[in-house]
């Protein structure tokens, strides 16, 4: 299925995307150069604690978001959305167990 | 009112509604029992998950020990917030599209193996355990403040609600009051921080109050006085951080990827009807635990600077009555080693180790120790785990307030403690009877099973409830350790690597969970006097092990399924059919 070999592709360089600034906001702006941020003054907050206390957290949450609106869209382009009264297959990995012991 | 008669009150109230749920979500198929059928919805299971998540020590330890620790107390609230991101990004959407019931499944599944299996459900138990049995110790602290009941009677009283519960309702009960718990914990944890934040900085939205200009005239900022108090007291500055880079990074790895490879957490998004609600749920999972995790430093906060202004250099007979009423309980000791009757206090140990009090009191009224004196001229030794709890009480908030904080509380360790013994009894139900050891038993007597397990598993974890292992502080440690080093990888790997087999699966995971239990048992256990940076490997504390663990069994898994064959062809088109969402 070479549409489903491009939704993969697809699919993984956005979680990609996306970790880069996870990995940015907390371990880069968090923890590496936190004292460097520190410097800079935030409302009453030095930038660095505010970003390890407070501005990481705000961001992880907008990143999932982000994550869904761009994954439904991406589903819809690739004609692999769930319809409305569809449950996936409970009993896929039952099946899976038989065959690969 | 007083204090306790409102305590009953609203504990009293917020019981009888997690017991009408359980009777209302009585579950009838192993489906329902294991992952509720299949049929929460999105809001409902972010809610229960956010309360599934925070437990105990998220509501009671953390804003304490961040209070404590200043700015290094941001790894629990990145670590704790940030797996979120892998979980919805690398793990949830895939799980409920592989559709079974438990974490064991997934590893067994895919790694066509009961091996691995085995393994895995070893991990679950392990980590379930350990995680119960500092739940229930929270509720025995509770009850023991606040009912002034025994310690012993508080956990019976715990554990009679949740086995209720669990074993009538199975995971559609305890989703149901979890959303009701959610509820409870996030009201009670937010009206005390909402008020201290208005009378500190007049601002009724603490995370802004946390960085606005005091309320009382000085025109300074609460960061900056804090600062200044701290520093004065020999603590340093409360924004200034006093780990090494390279072990937050690690520790902050380490809960993240923790987190993310948690078996009660994993196994909520399970319980969803399809895949992109299991993306969804996820985000609405964190916005839900976001809004108590950026609250709480700004609770860390305002604790701190009313704690120093209401007892430093204070005389101990005009300390409030809260102080006392702590003191009583063992978890605040004073000492006045200058014998001025005032409580003197600064940065070092007012005495080694825990207090070890005598029957006798000084001329104070203070309660005697036998503990040898510390290094330090600290007079003052307070147990992390009482900010949260105390704070209205610092603060003098209205009785009520101090008896929704207890509501909470309890909330916040009965949620967590359900979902946990939840995945101990399908591990053993499911994945050890079912699958392994008993393959032909019917739905109903596996059912019956997965009950039995419950009961049994609310009667270990109140046993060490009642009977605390002393070492149950280090022990969460070890759960996120354990979690990062052997689940999360193989999981990942096994969505994003078709590649990955089971040999190497295996090596993996055996190779991350003997490396992290061995760092942590040498580090806390055999010989605790090494625990020090010097001693540490790459300098990462044990509490980061879970990161090392993590890149071993990675590389281990790779290296060693580079050399062996493939998995089958039905595994690799399995592995295609969960990366869809159709199908």
């Amino acid at each position: 299925m070479a549409d489903a070999k491009a939704y993969w592709k697809e699919n993984v360089s956005l979680v990609l995307k996306l970790l880069t600034i996870w990995f940015i906001v907390s371990y880069g702006m968090g923890i590496l150069f936190v004292d460097y941020l520190d410097k800079f003054q935030f409302f009453g907050f030095p930038f660095g604690f505010w970003m390890a206390q407070q501005g990481s957290i705000y961001i992880f949450v907008l990143l999932i978001f982000i994550y869904v609106y761009k994954m439904n869209k991406l589903d819809k382009k690739y004609d692999v959305e769930e319809s409305d009264d569809h449950i996936p297959a409970e009993d896929m990995g039952r099946g899976m167990t038989k065959g690969g012991q | 009112m007083d204090i306790q008669t409102l305590t009953y009150i609203i504990v009293g109230i917020t019981f009888a509604i997690y017991i009408a749920i359980a009777i209302w979500a009585k579950a009838g198929t192993t489906d329902d029992f294991y992952v509720a059928g299949h049929h929460v919805p999105p809001l409902a299971n972010g809610m229960a998950t956010a309360a599934d998540w925070m437990s105990a020590a998220s509501f009671i330890s953390m804003a304490g020990l961040i209070s404590f620790m200043g700015r290094d107390g941001s790894m629990y609230l990145m670590g704790w917030t940030g797996g979120y991101v892998l979980l919805a990004l690398l793990l949830a959407p895939y799980l409920r599209k592989f559709g079974q019931f438990t974490v064991p499944d997934f590893v067994g599944d895919r790694y066509y193996s009961n091996a691995a299996r085995t393994v895995a459900v070893i991990c679950a138990l392990f980590i379930s355990f350990t995680y119960v049995a500092g739940q229930m110790r929270g509720v025995g602290i509770v009850f023991s403040r606040f009912l002034e009941v025994d310690i012993t009677m508080g956990v019976l009283i715990g554990m009679s609600i949740v086995f209720f519960y669990a074993v009538l309702g199975g995971m559609k009960g305890i989703t149901y009051t979890q959303v009701a718990q959610y509820c409870v914990l996030i009201f009670a944890f937010m009206v005390p921080a909402i008020f201290i934040s208005i009378m500190m900085t007049g601002n009724p939205v603490p995370q802004l109050g946390f960085g606005s200009t005091l309320a009382d005239g000085s025109g300074a900022y609460l960061l900056d006085k804090l600062n200044g108090l701290s520093t004065e007291l020999g603590f340093g500055r409360y924004t200034d951080g006093r780990k090494s880079t390279f072990d937050m990074f690690a520790i902050v790895a380490a809960l993240m990827v923790g987190t993310a490879g948690l078996p009660h957490v994993i196994v909520r998004f399970f319980t969803v009807p399809k895949v992109r609600d299991a993306r969804l749920s996820a985000g609405y999972a964190l916005v839900l635990i976001a809004i108590l995790y950026t609250t709480a430093p700004t609770v860390a906060s305002f604790a701190r600077l009313n704690l120093i202004n209401t007892v430093s250099n204070v005389e101990y007979t005009q300390t409030p009555a809260w102080f006392k009423n702590w003191e009583a309980i063992d978890l605040i000791a004073w000492r006045d080693k200058n014998h001025d009757g005032k409580i003197q206090y600064t940065a070092g140990n007012a005495f080694d180790g825990n207090p070890d009090f005598t029957d006798g009191r000084g001329v104070n009224g203070e309660r005697l120790l036998n503990n040898a004196d510390g290094k330090s001229a600290n007079e003052l030794y307070i147990d992390q785990d009482i900010m949260v709890l105390a704070n209205p009480e610092i603060a003098m908030l209205p009785n009520w307030v101090v008896a929704l904080v207890v509501a909470g509380g309890l909330a916040a360790a009965l949620s967590t403690a359900a979902g946990l013994l939840l995945v101990i009894s399908t591990s053993v139900a499911h994945d050890l009877f079912k699958k392994m050891l008993l393959p032909n038993i019917t739905d109903k007597q596996e059912l019956m099973y997965a009950r039995m397990a419950v009961a049994i598993a609310v009667l270990i974890a109140g046993y060490f409830g009642i009977n605390p292992p002393g070492f149950v502080a280090q022990v969460v440690a070890f759960a996120f350790g354990l979690a990062a080093s052997s689940f999360f990888p193989i999981i990942m790997m096994g969505i994003f690597y078709k590649r990955m087999n089971k040999e190497g699966a295996i090596a993996g995971m055996i190779t991350g969970l003997i490396f992290t239990s061995a760092y942590i048992i040498y580090f806390k256990f055999i010989n605790p006097g090494a625990n020090t940076a010097d001693n540490w490997w790459l300098g990462v504390s044990p509490e980061g092990a879970g990161t090392l663990g993590m890149v071993l069994n990675f590389i281990v898994a790779y290296t060693v399924c580079k050399m062996t064959p493939p998995p089958p062809q039905n595994v690799q088109d399995m592995i295609e059919r969960i990366r869809i969402p159709r199908g």
